[in-house]
């Protein structure tokens, strides 16, 4: 498609190139006065003196302005806007420096998440789709995560506290938001999900193994998202996991559970069913929390807190987050908006603006002189018309 | 007042005007429009008012925001763009008979954001996705575009409608005004809408680019899909539509 446009344009341009940049357009008067809407008025003047009286009214209203006196008679010749004919090339050359840097930022940018939890930092992050690890020259270390609600418990805010270390110093320090990335060495970082930090990595002192319970807190992580969302689950009744990732339902409390000859100790047996696929067992014991990952699942399922737990009240202050951002680099980005620019530019013109021609021929007759007059545009034929329309009057009056 | 009623008093006034309009349509009286013309300049006027009293309010419950961020409020909007729009051409080209056209649509609009048991007027919080100036400019040009082809779709119709005796000068057909002048103002129209849309695309990937990380891999595709979209029908399934997908046009969740 590019290669279509680019050739088009040069095909066509070349067509209109002369008629755009000369200096002394060719006035052919036959296609004026062939037209169907000439007007024509005889005035007893002769071509000279008409020629004094018409000139000025062409060379007030249009940029360009020519007479050419013969034996016969005169033409007068206006045109403007001559450079309008320009707007489709301009749009047609957003066009490839849209493509151009679409394909400089595929080509040469690139991509990626990371997960980081509050307090550490990272110089690796994983490329999108492909799943890569990009070493970045810096590392990343996010100093502090804030989640903020509303009164409704809808998310107001997410604001990461970042600090950019290169060389072992800390270069640079922002806090970011949804809104507001930091960028730093042409590279983008944008706050795009968080989560709460699994149970093992929490400094939280050890709880002997509860019995059975009514409830259970569960903590479902996305994996395509990342993020982790906490439910309360009743044994027996299903519950939703979020992104629409199926449906999960507590079954039972083992006190000894096994998992392949395994002993594991005390677990819930729940039975996931995901939104496309069949149900499944799943085994969550209680003491290891990671243990879900191993399945490898759309979701990982851990029993957040145990159920006496719950009911001493927790310190929030403890929980810790880690920050999901999205770390990008698109040098194309800047062709892309040039692109814009003209595309916009180019639109206008061409909508907008026209290549305006008028011609005024005046034959010299035995007594009196023939006056034909016309007009011509590319576009707005129809603002043409009354233009037209206007300066005839103003040559009938004169 | 607070702005919840006067909205609900604008949906009536769109609704007088678009009966004034038909009653002239229908029982040929061509002398009903005037009073119709004024109806929409009140309805204007009382959605401006509903418009800015709105985004006060939201300051007042200290989430303050521009009213552009849910269903509700990018349907009021419509109403008010193509109200707009349309008082602009009608004060230019002088033929209040556009209006019979435009001010049903913009009531069906107001009328479906007041009335739809599943749209809530409620002043709600801005998600922190949505929290940008960029909005502001993304949500004002796409519906400038898209009101500008709510208008040229009335005119065309308008134009079918004279297509079927173009040489009657009396009557209400003889109001609506001349082939070639309606053809002309419709593809200014489409023109109009067509940059509008085009800079609300734009500043929509900027936005998405500069702020919200997600950048405009695989974008061109959808640019040029998305600059393609004239008819009003593909317009009005964009504006739905994207409800339908995930993402962040918030008005989806509504
Ligand atoms: C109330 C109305 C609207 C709101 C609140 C809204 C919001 C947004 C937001 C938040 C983004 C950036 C999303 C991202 O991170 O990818 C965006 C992008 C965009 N919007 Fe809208 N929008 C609205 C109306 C529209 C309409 C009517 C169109 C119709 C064409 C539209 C077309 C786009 C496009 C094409 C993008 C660029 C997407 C990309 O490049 O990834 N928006 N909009």
């Amino acid at each position: 498609m590019p290669i279509n446009i680019v050739v088009c344009s040069i095909d066509r341009l070349s067509g209109s190139w002369k008629l755009i940049f000369t200096r002394k357009p060719k006035v052919r008067a036959e296609r004026f006065t062939r037209r169907s809407d000439a007007r024509t008025l005889t005035d007893k003047r002769d071509a000279e003196e008409l020629v004094n009286v018409y000139e000025p009214l062409i060379a007030r209203r249009y940029g360009y302005c020519t007479v050419t006196r013969s034996n016969d008679g005169a033409v007068i010749y206006g045109e403007k806007g001559r450079l309008s004919r320009l707007g489709v090339y301009i749009v047609h050359l957003s066009v490839i420096f849209m493509l151009i840097g679409g394909l400089v930022g595929s080509f040469f940018g690139f991509e990626g998440f990371v997960n980081i939890p509050e307090g550490e930092a990272t110089d690796t992050i994983r490329i999108r789709n492909t799943g890569e690890i990009h070493r970045l020259d810096f590392q990343i270390r996010c100093d502090d995560f804030n989640l903020a609600l509303y009164e409704t418990g809808a998310p107001k805010e997410y604001r990461s506290s970042l600090s950019i270390i290169a060389g072992g110093k800390a270069v640079k320090q922002k806090d970011i938001i949804v809104n507001d990335p930091l960028r730093f060495r042409g590279i983008n970082i944008f706050q795009s999900s968080y989560g709460k930090l699994p149970p093992e990595k929490m400094p939280r002192p050890e709880t002997p193994a509860p019995g059975p319970s009514e409830a259970y807190t569960l903590n479902f992580t996305s994996r395509a998202s990342g993020m982790s969302y906490t439910k309360t689950a009743r044994v027996g009744a299903p519950v939703d996991i979020p992104e629409g990732l199926g449906k999960f339902v507590v079954m039972a409390y083992e006190a000894d559970a096994t998992f392949r000859g395994m002993d594991v100790g005390a677990a819930l047996i729940g039975m996931l069913t995901p939104a496309d696929g069949e149900a499944a067992e799943v085994l969550l014991p209680l003491k290891f929390a990671n243990f879900d990952k191993m399945r490898g699942g759309d979701v990982m399922i851990v029993v957040d807190n145990q159920p006496q737990e719950k009911f001493t009240p927790q310190q929030p202050a403890e929980e810790r987050y880690y920050t999901g951002l999205q770390v990008t680099r698109d040098p194309g980005v800047w062709l892309v908006y040039t692109g814009f620019v003209l595309i916009i530019a180019g639109c206008f013109v061409t909508f907008y603006l026209s290549h305006q021609q008028v011609c005024i021929v005046i034959e010299q007759l035995l007594k009196n002189s023939r006056v034909t007059f016309a007009g011509i545009a590319n576009r707005n034929k129809l603002a043409m018309k009354n233009t037209t329309e206007k300066l005839f009057t103003a040559m009938t009056d004169s | 007042m607070s702005s919840s009623p006067l909205l609900s008093i604008s949906t009536f006034v769109f609704a007088l005007a678009a009966f004034l309009y038909m009653a002239a349509l229908i029982f040929k009286k061509p002398k009903l429009t005037l009073p119709a013309r004024w109806t929409v300049v009140a309805a204007v006027v009382v959605t401006t008012a509903g418009i800015l009293l709105r985004w006060v309010e939201s300051y007042q419950m200290g989430i303050g925001h521009a009213p552009l961020s849910n269903l509700y409020e990018s349907l009021v909007f419509f109403a008010w763009t193509a109200g707009v729009i349309y008082l602009f051409v009608e004060f230019k080209y002088k033929n209040p008979l556009i209006g019979a056209f435009v001010a049903p649509i913009a009531f069906l609009a107001m009328a479906y954001a007041s009335m739809s048991p599943n749209i809530s007027d409620r002043i709600q919080p801005l998600i922190p996705a949505l929290k940008s100036n960029w909005l502001i400019a993304h949500v004002v040009t796409c519906f400038f575009g898209y009101a500008a082809f709510a208008i040229a779709f009335g005119m065309s119709l308008m134009y079918l409608l004279k297509t079927r005796n173009p040489e009657k000068i009396d009557g209400i057909i003889g109001h609506i005004p001349k082939l070639d002048i309606l053809d002309e103002l419709t593809h200014r129209m489409v023109l109009f809408g067509f940059l509008f849309l085009t800079v609300g695309i734009i500043t929509g990937a900027v936005w998405a680019n500069s702020a919200c990380a997600r950048l405009m891999r695989g974008w061109q595709g959808k640019q040029i899909a998305y600059l393609s979209v004239l008819g009003f029908a593909a317009v009005l399934f964009t504006y739905f539509g994207v409800n339908l997908l995930p993402g962040l046009h918030s008005y989806g969740k509504v």
